[in-house]
């Protein structure tokens, strides 16, 4: 099931003019920004399908950038997030694409700054609900509703069992996990959708795990 | 977690065994999904309700968009109302300008609550707050006309689409028209059966419908199309209550609306290259609201 909650349809109360478009199109923005873990100072916004034919018409493109600025569906200061975003001194630009994806409103998003980049792609499924379908190039599943941890890590054997039991240590249940590599025994992701809200302890205690490169997490 | 429904027979043969509304078995199921109190929920949903209230005295007042393309016409049905010459009755018309006031807040960037996108955000608020005058519900009856939109459009986003990118407007219009028809049944004391019976009209009646937006905007066919869905939700829910019923079962409407969804050409999915938005006036406006060349004089 895709939908899950009442919420989702009746609901999210947000600023015009389309669910999918405006309101769809700033979570995909506040997920990147949030995996990335502070204020990017650049971002490049690939735009495909409807997204890149209406982008402008339906107000996509401030939705993006207001979400990149860390703003709800429902802030008024989507209307302005482009002089806000020069106000805190991010670039942006977009990349309407005309090559075919596999869901109609898609977005990929690369941004960083001085010490890192990362980039995402996101799919606005209908009714401002969102799925990130690939990070830094690894595919996935999230949904953005619940807590989740991912994990950069070698592909060596261990390494999701450490993470698991520092989880179970905490008492934190793991509701939907997902592990991918581009290449045996090179860079690999774990994706771990949790119940509860993992707090700077845990995280710092992942990070200490051998093996592992990045651990960031995404707050419900 | 399993939820207690996946599609519209289960949803109605749960509602009848336990003897209970729709609205109490979404509201039943979203305490059991998403593990929060009944409380809260229904708060939840009241501050949706209060939202949608807002969006409806907002329009009523007049506002326009930015393009110029819609606005006021919400103040034009409610004068027209007044004069007292309407021929298809108030309580419709005032459901159709209600309608139409959302979604004019909608492309005015105001803020609304999507139902069950913000395109088709006027048909669910624009029928409760027309109905509201006729069967003076109280506080919780509305917030639970909300819970039982909410229901039907749960089952046809996990089983089709609601997506007009995805699905064009039958999607989105034509499923927030089914389920306002579907509320206003248990609002007006029909039976779960009946509300499904109604749902399964009005969509029949939305099937096919393209999204085709002039200039990418949410504006024109959009506002109006939200008007036709309200008024084909109130009167489907009037056949309903009558006894009327639909020789094609709910969840076959709906799986049917899937299917053509799947065959739509993507220029009519919300991609603003095809149907009205390719007309020559819908170009011309385009080209006159982005800029561009104007190709053609359209008007």
């Amino acid at each position: 099931m895709k939908f899950k909650s009442v919420f989702d349809i009746i609901g999210p109360v947000m600023i015009g003019p389309s669910s999918s478009h405006t309101a769809g199109a700033a979570r995909i923005g506040r997920v990147a920004r949030d995996l990335f873990g502070r204020q990017p100072k650049w971002a490049k916004i690939h735009l495909y399908g409807s997204f890149a034919e209406t982008y402008k018409g339906h107000s996509t493109d401030v939705a993006i950038v207001g979400g990149l600025l860390d703003y709800d569906t429902f802030d008024e200061r989507i209307k302005t997030s482009f002089e806000e975003a020069q106000k805190v001194g991010m670039e942006f630009e977009f990349i309407p694409e005309t090559g075919h994806v596999e869901h109609p409103n898609t977005a990929r998003i690369v941004l960083g700054d001085d010490q890192a980049e990362m980039s995402l792609m996101g799919i606005s499924i209908g009714g401002g609900k969102i799925e990130i379908t690939e990070l830094n190039g690894f595919p996935l599943r999230l949904s953005g509703e619940h807590p989740a941890i991912l994990v950069v890590h070698d592909d060596r054997s261990g390494c999701i069992a450490n993470v698991a039991n520092c989880l179970y240590k905490y008492d934190i249940n793991i509701g939907h996990m997902e592990v991918s590599r581009k290449e045996k025994g090179r860079m690999a992701l774990m994706v771990i959708e949790v119940d509860q809200n993992v707090d700077k302890e845990v995280m710092d205690e992942l990070a200490e795990l051998p093996n592992i490169t990045q651990v960031t997490r995404i707050a419900d | 977690m399993e939820p207690l429904f996946h599609n519209v027979r289960e949803l109605v043969e749960r509602a009848e065994k336990e003897n209970k509304l729709i609205s109490e078995i979404m509201i039943e199921q979203e305490i059991m999904i998403t593990d929060r109190p009944r409380e809260e929920v229904m708060k939840q949903m009241d501050r949706n309700l209060t939202v949608m209230e807002e969006a409806v005295e907002k329009g009523l007042k007049g506002v326009h968009s930015v393009s110029g393309l819609t606005g006021g016409d919400a103040v034009l049905l409610q004068k027209y109302m007044e004069s007292g010459n309407s021929l298809s009755g108030d309580l419709l018309l005032d459901a159709v300008s209600k309608a139409v006031a959302t979604n004019e807040v909608n492309a005015a960037m105001g803020t609304i609550c999507a139902t069950p996108t913000a395109g088709s955000a006027g048909v669910v608020p624009g029928t409760l707050f027309a109905v509201k005058n006729k069967l003076n519900p109280t506080r919780e009856q509305m917030i639970r006309y909300l819970f039982t939109a909410g229901a039907f459009g749960f089952v046809v986003a996990n089983n089709a689409s609601i997506s007009g990118a995805a699905g064009g407007c039958q999607a989105e219009v034509g499923s927030a028209a089914a389920m306002a028809a579907a509320a206003i049944v248990e609002m007006a004391g029909g039976t779960p059966q009946q509300s499904s019976e109604a749902f399964a009209i009005t969509m029949k009646n939305m099937l096919g419908l393209v999204c085709d937006p002039v200039a990418g905007l949410v504006e024109v066919p959009c506002v109006k199309r939200n008007a036709m869905g309200a008024a084909n939700s109130v009167v489907a829910a009037d056949m309903a209550l009558a006894g009327v019923t639909s020789r094609i079962p709910c969840d076959e409407v709906i799986s049917a609306m899937y299917e053509i969804g799947q065959s739509m050409p993507s220029a009519l999915r919300e991609t603003a290259k095809g149907g009205l938005a390719a007309t020559p006036t819908g170009k011309w406006l385009e080209a006159k609201i982005f800029g561009g060349a104007v190709v053609g004089s359209g008007q």
